[in-house]
């Protein structure tokens, strides 16, 4: 009797113990641990306690410039920002890009957002704000004056705004276009670059006769060939037809999308990209480029800088590296100076601490985005700061996307995600023959009737 | 009167002692239980709740749709892609990994010389991790001649290098490839623990009758290894099924779909879509099938192991 008495007990102390632990354990299980509150509870410590055991705000940060001289330079600022800050531990977390991509999705749905992370704005970041996983940072940029808002470019603070609150700020702008390597195409006789459509198509038969790869392209991860069938609709269409879209006043399934689309496969039908590039990653194609084994690359103000790092004695082609904008499209209703493009920003977490805020304050400072502009891997977005550009294709880039008159976001960013998503694949699909334009452009328009509602 | 009592406390005994073994097995399932609910059952039940929901997978479930989500998916033909793909892998599996394994195994398990070294080989591709193993193969297949060895070899050869990953045509044969190289060394174990079991006599009377080898395989080894090779099925069939990690980081399911799986499918859609609600309606839809699988498998199959 005894002993059914002693497992009685074990057992009812076992289920009492268990339960709990898994009630608790839950609806909380995939969080990680947050940082430690403000540090308003801060103890006198025993004197003798060295300074370094009291409680530090812990402020983490996500960012994905993996490239060596970026990377450097933001663990760098953290350093010196902490240096005169001894209360501030700042833990970076660096992550390829399309992996943070999925892990910030796991983490957002776990409901515990990192204090400031890579954000591009625009939808995917008006998803979060949506769910209020985002700290609204209006406040701050308005504090004394507005003092710290006025030092940005306002089309780029814009960008990472939703309903004029600011979720987010930028620290990077710039646009796409095309990068090209000068000596591949002296070799192939082209003398200056393309303007319009026609030559740009003359220009890739022309490199296709000198045995030359036209193109590299990532369409594995699908974006980078996503930026080809967007800007011609940007030519195509210009802000009108992504507006009327935007608004369900007009249809994906418009003319000028389609149109994108039946461009893009007269391209394609030259055979311009390097071989496999269906599964091709962006890593693969600055390799290309790094290498000089192809001649252009469409792609963002960052790409010299992954290009080099891409390059087996990160040098990438050096001198031979020249930069056009996209060519306009005969009969387009688009400006030729409209740019698409985008930057990148940090967007700020719900639980953000005004320590993590005021470190986003200093990182977008105008010595920081100076020094940041030296490295030549992006584009200042605060007033003065483009005195740091070294690069002169940097400087044109930049004073290209400044002045455009239309500045379309990058479609997987300006659209929710899910739709972003479909425009990506359909773009693949259009590119591997599985899709006609007309199809793909269906299958935009659906996904956008769905989630645009 | 006095047997009378005896007996029933004899019976009071023994209803307490029944008592008292439950309780011991139930403590020891308890803590095994208790993390089989919170980190199996729950999530289920959870995905079966968020599968009747439009949902992004963060903010509050508001938009109830029924069985919305599983119409969608029974009339997408990108699902219907990944049943196909996903059957192509399992009939690919059996048909050319199984016996390969098997042959193997027969091969290593026995007298042959250098043994010991051949078994480490080739199991140890089933040692590394999917994603590294993934990785590696990524760049064997490189489509340039002058980074992919594959296609460094054709070209060295006189021939014209393919494109592989990035040609909708061979990409599942490639991914097949690798699954195999990946696998078959955990299947040529199960074989090997499966002849160890038969025993030496067997074949001596067999051989002594005059059996030739050929006979023996197909008339005393294979028979004798059936138990050996039924688990092997039933897992090669459940892996092709729910493989994720080898796809997914080789081609994300790619060139459109053309590599895609249950899996990865359902992870686009939860992760990369933010369509959560639809992505766990896939997960019960995979659920299913594997269960209704596994069930059909196991009545029909293991039964004759007791019949």
């Amino acid at each position: 009797m005894n002993s059914i008495r002693l497992k009685l007990t074990i057992f009812a102390v076992l289920a009492a113990l268990l339960i709990p632990a898994c009630t608790s354990m839950a609806p909380s299980a995939p969080t990680t641990s947050q940082p430690a509150p403000a540090s308003g509870e801060s103890a006198p410590q025993p004197a003798t306690a060295p300074a370094s055991t009291e409680r530090k705000v812990v402020v983490n940060w996500w960012h994905i410039s993996t490239a060596e001289d970026h990377k450097a330079l933001w663990q760098q600022f953290a350093d010196e920002y902490m240096a005169t800050h001894p209360n501030v531990d700042i833990q970076i977390t660096v992550l390829e890009n399309e992996a943070f991509k999925s892990k910030l999705t796991t983490v957002m749905q776990s409901g515990e957002p990192p204090d400031i992370f890579q954000s591009w704005g625009g939808g995917v970041m008006i998803e979060y704000a949506k769910a209020g996983l985002l700290k609204d940072i209006t406040p701050d940029l308005d504090a004394d004056n507005g003092a710290w808002r006025a030092t940005f470019s306002p089309g780029a603070l814009g960008v990472y705004a939703y309903e004029g609150r600011n979720y987010g700020v930028p620290w990077d702008m710039g646009m796409v276009g095309i990068w090209y390597n000068k000596a591949l195409f002296e070799q192939a006789g082209i003398t200056s670059p393309p303007k319009t459509w026609n030559e740009f198509l003359e220009a890739v038969r022309k490199l296709k006769a000198a045995g030359i790869t036209p193109i590299a392209l990532g369409a594995g991860d699908k974006w980078p060939a996503m930026f080809w069938w967007a800007y011609l609709a940007v030519r195509l269409g210009g802000q009108e037809a992504f507006e009327k879209a935007y608004s369900r006043e007009g249809s994906f399934t418009d003319a000028p999308f389609v149109e994108a689309g039946k461009k893009l496969l007269e391209l394609n039908r030259l055979e311009p990209f390097q071989d496999g590039f269906l599964s091709a990653t962006y890593g693969d194609q600055a390799t290309i480029m790094g290498n000089g084994k192809a001649a252009m690359e469409l792609m963002g103000q960052w790409a010299p800088g992954v290009q080099k790092d891409n390059s087996p004695d990160k040098q990438g082609i050096g001198e031979n590296l020249g930069w056009f904008p996209f060519p306009i499209v005969e009969g387009g209703a688009g400006d030729p100076g409209d740019a698409f493009g985008g930057g990148n920003g940090f967007a700020i977490g719900k639980n953000a601490s005004p320590e993590a805020i005021d470190f986003v304050k200093y990182l977008t400072g105008k010595a920081q985005q100076t020094r940041l502009a030296q490295i030549g891997i992006a584009l200042p977005v605060v007033k003065g700061a483009e005195e740091g550009i070294e690069d002169p294709l940097l400087r044109v880039i930049q004073s290209s996307a400044s002045v455009a008159p239309y500045f379309q976001l990058y479609y997987d960013q300006a659209l929710p995600p899910a739709v972003g998503s479909v425009v990506n694949d359909s773009v693949q699909a259009l590119l591997a023959g599985a899709m006609t334009p007309e199809q793909a452009t269906q299958a935009i328009e659906d996904s956008v009737a769905q989630e645009l509602r | 009167m006095e047997s009378l009592t005896r007996h029933q406390v004899n019976r009071q005994s023994l209803s307490t002692q029944r008592l008292s073994t439950a309780l011991t097995a139930w403590m020891f399932i308890l803590p095994a239980l208790a993390l089989f609910v919170v980190f199996v059952v729950y999530p289920m039940i959870q995905s079966v709740y968020y599968s009747l929901f439009n949902w992004k997978g963060f903010g509050s479930l508001e938009d109830y749709v029924g069985f919305g989500n599983y119409q969608r998916i029974l009339n997408d033909a990108a699902f219907l892609r990944t049943l196909s793909n996903g059957i192509a892998l399992v009939v690919l599996s059996l048909m050319l990994q199984l016996p390969l394994s098997l042959a193997l195994a027969l091969i290593v398990g026995r007298d042959l010389p250098g043994r010991r070294y051949f078994r480490l080989v080739l199991f140890m591709p089933y040692v590394f991790s999917e994603v590294i193993a993934a990785i590696m193969w990524v760049g064997l297949f490189n489509p340039d001649p002058d980074r992919g060895l594959f296609n460094a070899i054709l070209v060295a050869m006189g021939l014209q290098p393919q494109t592989w990953l990035g040609n909708p045509q061979q990409v599942l044969g490639c991914i097949f490839a690798v699954l195999t190289w990946k696998y078959f060394g955990f299947h040529m174990l199960l074989y090997m623990a499966g002849l160890q079991n038969i025993p030496r006599e067997v074949e001596e009377a067999a051989l002594i009758d005059g059996a030739s080898g050929w006979q023996m395989l197909f008339f005393v080894t294979l028979p004798l290894l059936w138990g050996a090779i039924r688990t092997s099925v039933y897992l090669s069939i459940l892996g092709a099924l729910q493989q994720f990690g080898i796809i997914w980081v080789m081609t994300k399911g790619g060139p459109v779909n053309a590599s895609d799986v249950m899996s990865t499918y359902m992870y686009r859609y939860s992760f990369v879509r933010f369509q959560l609600g639809y992505g766990s309606a896939v997960a019960i839809v995979m659920l299913v099938i594997s269960l209704f699988f596994s069930i059909i498998y196991l009545r029909f199959v293991r039964e004759q192991e007791y019949a």
